[in-house]
Parts: C-alpha cells; structure tokens; sequence
C-alpha cells in the first residue's frame, strides 16, 4: 500500500463525514473538525493517552502470551501426526467459539483489573495463531526435512533452522487478521469493571456525559491503535520475512 | 567402506522393494544407480543416508552398522532441500551452523570436526560468490543446485549421495553440472553414488553402474564403467555403446 494512496483514504473518508455530519446535524456526529479538536484537547490535558496506554499495554501483553504459548503448541502438533490427532478435536470445537461470549464469565472468575481483559483477548489470538503455525508447520515439504536432516539435523535443530523461520509468515498472518478482532474484543471487555481504557473512555463519554466529540476522539485513538498495530505487523513481515518480497 | 548383507526394505504398507540384496562400494568409487521409476532407487539412497533402516540384515558403512544419518554424508536431492528464507550464503553455512549448534557429539557432528567457515572458499569454487545475497526464488534452477552441492561439500563428506540431481535442468546446465560433479570428485577424493532414471547421466558419472528393476530387487546386476568419470568420455564410441547396452538391458528387465 503507497502511503500517497493511504492519505487519499484518509481524506475521502473525513469528506463522507463532513457530509454526513452536515446532512444528519445533530450532536450525535460531530463534524470532524470539532472532533479533532477534542482529540487534541484530550491528549493535552492527559485523560486520552492514559486510556490509549492502559488499552494498549492490554493488547500487546495478550499478544505476547498468545505467541509464547500458541507457537509451541501449533508447532508441537504441527512436527507431531500423532499429537495432532489427539488434540485437533479440541481445537475444532473451541476454535470458533466466538470468545467474547466468554467475556462475563472471565469476569467472573478473575475479577476486576487487567488480567481477565488480557485473558480474553489472548484467548482470541491464541486458536488464530495456534491453527495457522500448526498448518504451516505440517505443510513443510518432507524433501526440505529430509535434506536438511542429511547435513545432521536432529529434532532440536530442525526446531532452530526450520519450524521456526518457515512459521514466522503465520505468526505474522495470524496477527494481522486477529488485529481487528482484537482490537473489537478490547472495547468489549473494557466496558465491565474498570476506569481505564479507551473502551471504558468512550463508553463513558458516550452515554453518562454526552460528550460526542470526546467520545468519537476515543473512536479515533481507538482505530489509529489498530491501525498502528497492523502496521507494526506489516513493518515486522518485511524485516523479518525478507524472502517473501525478495523478486 | 559401504556393505549391504542381505539388506530387505519392506513398506509400511507391505510393498517389499529389497529383498536379501547384498552390495558392495569400496571407497573412493563412483557409482550410478540406474532404473525405471518405482524401481527403489531412491528408498535405497535413504537407506544409504541412514534417513530409512533396513526391515531386515544390516547397513554398514565403514565397518559401522547404520543406526542413524552419518555426518560425514552428504545427501543432494532432486529439488535442492534448500530453505527459501535463507540466502544463498546462509543456505550454504547451513551445515556447519547446525555442526556448531551441537558441538562435536559425534552422532550430529563428527568428533574430530574443525569449525573452518569456509564458505566463501565453496562459494567462489561454484561460482556463487556474485549471488551470495540471493534468496532461492531469485536464482536459476542450476544455481540452485550448485547452492545445495555447495552446502554439501563445505562440510567436508567422505559419501556424496545424489537423487536426480540434475533432471529438472535444461540440457547445457544439466552437461556443466555433471562435468563440474566430476572434476569435484576427483579434487575432493569422495565416494559417489549418484541416482538417475536417465541412462546418459549413469554412463557419464557411474565407473559403475547398479542397475534396478521392477521390485522387489534380489539380484545386484552390475555394469563396469571404468572410461566414466572423464570429462571427455560422453564424446567417445564407448560411451555411445554403453548407453545402447544398458538401454537394451532396461528394456529387458
């Protein structure tokens, strides 16, 4: 995507909002200008970026802990015909689960804080995750195990030289789909049990102090995390997966 | 140095494709396996590699019973078995990183291994030093090949096996190829063994030529060879009867 094409979005998008705010003229949407401004206001004073940062550090801490435990396990089965058979049940029967129906229930169990945000969101990343390392790990042609076993690879380097470089793509595939999800769930959770958060932030600006353009600065920091984080991933698959882009 | 002793290789499925088959490399010798597909050219190569076992009688190399992949082999497969997140360089340090990464174990490493590095040495004698920054997806099919024989030799084999090395290659590269195989033999003084379905190939690089069939293979038929492993061998009447010979015997069997 050519960033020339990005900010052209960028602007269309502002016009249809300007338009459907001048059309609708209620304080129900606020022309963007006056919610730029807000946003500025918001982050001036401190109240929006302790939220963005309480937001985010629950995002990147579930997605750290989803890939500390999902790429060993989707690798394990991935290496594995026999582990897989066991436990492929299990995945399909959780996988799709919509985990947010999950969120009052974790609630419920480990109370308030951040902990049980983290849990819900690491649950959603953890079976996208799980299932994409394990299919790509399964899809390495036995030739290239075969071939790199010969120059004297046991399981333990075929882990370091093979699993682990081929998988990358899917952990970074499986990120960028889950972003969005994610980043939904968030707002979810972070409506229940807590006074930090963007989620929290909008909801309350929303519906107790009927700041509108607060609250669509909320909706605004809100989506730029998403959009940073998925950039974040694109940024990471050309470091790290160089070949892919290699022509 | 290698010993099949009434060597059968059964399936998991029950398909038997050696049955008490007994053969004999010496070091030093260059060898072709020669035969239709289906034969078990290959299953014997995994055998040879120790990447397959014996279903009954025993494997030796160098008087060792073949338990698992011998590091002082060197395997080069058809499709070249190179990781396509590497770089040509990388691909051809692949070996000796995995070597450092066990230390000299001598099951994954050999005991008396020397971390020499040298890759730019292997990079420069296959004429990859220009590409050394390029992924396998850049690069042609020949190159892909001279990468995986590079990453091969840099680990010092004493035992090259080959599975159709050159068979997806176009004619003139697949010719280089072969004279270069040659050249690098006698400079390297390495036992090979070298699979092929195609006839010309085992008549340039086999001195000696194991001919398959239809399985399972009980009978070694071997065809001495002794004017191969010269460059200029596939331009004289020998080499011409040769082939007719052992297309006549294929065609028999």
């Amino acid at each position: 995507m050519k960033r020339r094409d990005l900010f052209l979005a960028i602007l269309a998008l502002i016009l249809i909002w300007q338009i459907a705010a001048l059309l609708i003229h209620r304080p129900i949407l606020p022309p963007p200008l006056a919610v730029i401004e807000a946003f500025f206001d918001e982050i001036t004073n401190g109240e929006l970026v302790e939220h963005f940062l309480a937001s985010l550090w629950r995002v990147l801490a579930s997605t750290i802990l989803a890939i500390l435990l999902a790429v060993p396990t989707g690798l394990l089965l991935g290496q594995s015909a026999r582990l897989n058979q066991l436990i492929t049940p299990f995945v399909y029967l959780l996988y799709p689960i919509p985990k947010v129906v999950f969120v009052p229930i974790i609630l419920l169990f480990f109370g308030i804080g951040d902990f049980p945000k983290i849990v819900i969101i690491f649950l959603i990343l953890y079976f996208q995750v799980l299932v994409l390392v394990r299919d790509q790990a399964m899809s390495i042609r036995p030739e290239l195990l075969q071939s790199v076993r010969s120059l004297g690879a046991g399981r333990r380097a075929l882990f370091r030289f093979v699993y682990m470089p081929a998988t990358l793509p899917a952990i970074l595939t499986a990120l960028r789909q889950t972003v969005g999800t994610a980043v939904a769930v968030l707002y979810v959770a972070e409506l229940f049990a807590t006074q930090k958060g963007l989620g929290y932030y909008i909801y309350l600006n929303g519906t107790t102090l009927f700041n509108y353009p607060a609250m669509y600065a909320g909706i605004v920091a809100l989506s730029l995390m998403g959009l940073a984080l998925y950039f974040t991933v694109d940024w990471l698959e050309h470091r790290l997966c160089r070949w892919q882009f290699a022509i | 140095m290698i010993e099949l002793a009434m060597l059968t290789y059964t399936y998991p499925q029950g398909h038997t494709i050696f049955k008490d088959f007994s053969w004999k490399i010496d070091r030093g010798e260059a060898w072709a396996v020669l035969g239709p597909s289906g034969c078990g050219k290959t299953t014997l190569l995994y055998l040879l590699a120790g990447l397959r076992l014996p279903t009954v009688g025993r494997l030796l190399i160098e008087d060792h019973i073949l338990t698992h992949p011998r590091p002082q082999t060197g395997l080069i497969l058809q499709d070249y078995g190179l990781l396509p997140w590497a770089t040509v360089r990388q691909n051809v340090a692949l070996g000796l990183n995995i070597r450092q990464f066990y230390g000299p174990d001598g099951k994954h490493t050999p005991v008396d291994f020397q971390p020499t590095y040298d890759v730019d040495h292997w990079l420069n004698r296959l004429g990859l030093a220009s590409i050394e920054d390029k992924f396998p997806n850049q690069i042609s099919g020949g190159q892909r090949q001279r990468t995986a024989i590079a990453r091969t030799l840099v680990l010092q084999p004493d035992l090259l096996l080959m599975d159709e090395p050159f068979s997806s290659l176009d004619a003139p590269t697949r010719e280089s190829l072969q004279n270069l195989m040659l050249e690098l033999r006698a400079e390297q003084e390495l036992t090979l063994v070298v699979v092929t379905h195609a006839i010309e190939e085992a008549a340039v690089l086999g001195q000696k030529i194991l001919l398959l069939s239809h399985p399972p293979n009980i009978e070694t038929e071997v065809i001495e060879n002794s004017g191969a492993a010269q460059v200029t061998y596939r331009n004289t009447g020998d080499y011409a009867f040769l082939c007719r010979e052992l297309r006549s015997r294929m065609e028999a069997s």
